[in-house]
């Protein structure tokens, strides 16, 4: 017999088959628990009872499948999340980036900007902003359209603020964004080095070599499959000696590139490509 | 009645004793993981899970992504992140708070309820919030089972008695009660846990 719970998996199969068909989007690797919970999210949002209901509305009308981008890609993000990266990546990269000409950097899957935003202002303070180019890549539009703006709620400062001293900044925060009664704007001269664009792991191949990459919890909504395929994307997206930054809980032990890495942080999640 | 492949446990902040208090009572041949939402702040606490091994007969470690389940293991979620039940698997996720609880405890519960269904035992203990409620409700509805420290002897009651609200549990009563209840429900030690003919 069938319960319910199988039920809601079938229909969420059809649903992604569909939106694979119809908009080109492919959304079947990745890993089933958030996906499920996300999509449903969405369900709740449009008032819909079933993932079959929310299927048929996907199909017949792009703005709804805008909404499912948008619902199925925000990651809430912040400035400085985990400071303690931050904090290597200045003793063990920043060295190594200053005998570079010119510094190619790639963020991928970053949402809405708080980390790229992070690291525009590390450099700086390293010298090396100039020499920089950082290449901020999403899936979504809507939500590159906020990272564009970088306005983030002013409430949230006090906190980026602590993570920002925690993360080895010395200068005062706040010459960093221009306030007023809810938020905060970063500072034009930051935005100016990053390009923003929509670029999708699944579908879309590497477009540059970068001589860093930052992936941080984006890996940990695929599946091994998944997975396996962006890590050659990475891969093939470094030049050699060329930094990979993974999030706190992710490794690339176990990926069929494992071995073309060492770790310059093994808690940092900081890692070389050395062949 | 459906074997228990998965058991999952809810506490808030400050429920390390409560912790300390279920795992200390389970024998060291308990068969089902055991999954573990407990409030933390987000950037502190870290050694949870050493300080958990130091009273758990059962060998414990903090989710790393994709973990693979086995089975008398007890994982403990990782400040900041939800942890999602997947087949035999767990997952990480940094999608924002629910309920202001990263992790959360309704997304624990609701996860392994939709893998495994009538196979999951969920355990509320104290609580100060009604995170846990929600994800209760939802083993409930798929055909699992949830039991419920008592609100006179919780640390907080609020999760529990939030949780009393929306279902009706397989067992309300001091920890030791449900440590109890846990053993005889998993059928562990002795010559229950093996099956009879091979």
């Amino acid at each position: 017999m069938s319960t319910s719970e199988s039920i809601e998996e079938v229909e969420l199969d059809l649903l992604l088959d569909g939106v694979a068909r119809r908009y080109g989007y492919d959304f079947r690797d990745y890993a089933r628990g958030s996906l499920r919970r996300r999509v449903r999210n969405v369900m709740v949002d449009e008032g819909l009872p079933t993932f079959s209901a929310l299927q048929e509305r996907l199909l017949r009308d792009p703005d709804c499948f805008g909404r499912f981008i948008t619902g199925l890609s925000v990651n809430v993000t912040g400035m400085f999340r985990d400071p303690t990266v931050y904090l290597a990546f200045r003793r063990l990269v920043i060295p190594m980036l200053r005998t570079y000409p010119f510094i190619r950097v790639w963020h991928a899957g970053c949402a809405t900007g708080e980390e790229v935003y992070s690291l525009a202002i590390l450099l700086r303070e390293e010298a090396l902003y100039d020499r920089c180019l950082l290449y901020a890549t999403d899936i979504s539009e809507a939500v590159l359209t906020r990272a564009r703006r970088g306005v983030f709620p002013k409430a949230a400062m006090t906190r980026y603020e602590r993570l920002y001293r925690e993360s080895g900044g010395t200068e005062d925060f706040s010459r960093y964004f221009v306030a007023d009664e809810e938020n905060a704007i970063m500072s034009e001269s930051l935005r100016e080095k990053i390009v923003f664009s929509q670029h999708s792991l699944v579908s879309d191949r590497s477009f540059n070599e970068f001589n860093v990459i930052f992936c941080r919890n984006v890996l940990i909504y695929f599946n091994q499959n998944l997975r396996s395929r962006v890590h050659e994307i990475l891969y093939e997206s470094l030049v050699n000696f060329g930094v990979l930054v993974l999030g706190l809980k992710e490794v690339v032990a176990y990926t069929p590139h494992a071995d073309r890495y060492e770790a310059l942080d093994p808690e940092a999640r900081i890692y070389r490509r050395v062949r | 009645m459906s074997p228990v492949e998965i058991v999952v446990v809810g506490a808030s902040l400050g429920g390390l004793r409560a912790l300390e208090s279920l795992l200390g009572a389970l024998p060291s041949d308990f068969g089902p993981p055991i999954v573990v939402a407990q409030h933390r702040q987000a950037d502190g606490t870290a050694g949870l899970d050493a300080l958990v091994a130091a009273f758990s007969p059962l060998p414990v470690q903090e989710v790393a992504d994709r973990q693979p389940l086995r089975p008398g293991h007890v994982y403990l979620a990782p400040a900041d992140y939800h942890v999602i039940v997947e087949r035999r698997a767990l997952a990480l996720s940094t999608e924002g708070p629910v309920a202001y609880a990263r992790p959360s405890i309704d997304v624990l519960f609701d996860s392994a309820a939709f893998v495994y269904a009538e196979r999951v035992v969920g355990v509320v203990l104290t609580g100060a919030s009604s995170d846990g409620a929600k994800g209760a409700a939802e083993i409930v509805r798929l055909g699992g089972q949830v039991i419920v420290e008592d609100p006179q002897t919780a640390r907080s009651p609020e999760a529990p008695r939030a949780t009393l609200a929306r279902i009706r549990p397989a067992a309300v009563g001091p920890i030791e009660e449900l440590a109890a209840w846990l053993v005889r429900r998993v059928g562990c030690g002795r010559e229950v846990s093996w099956p009879v003919e091979l």
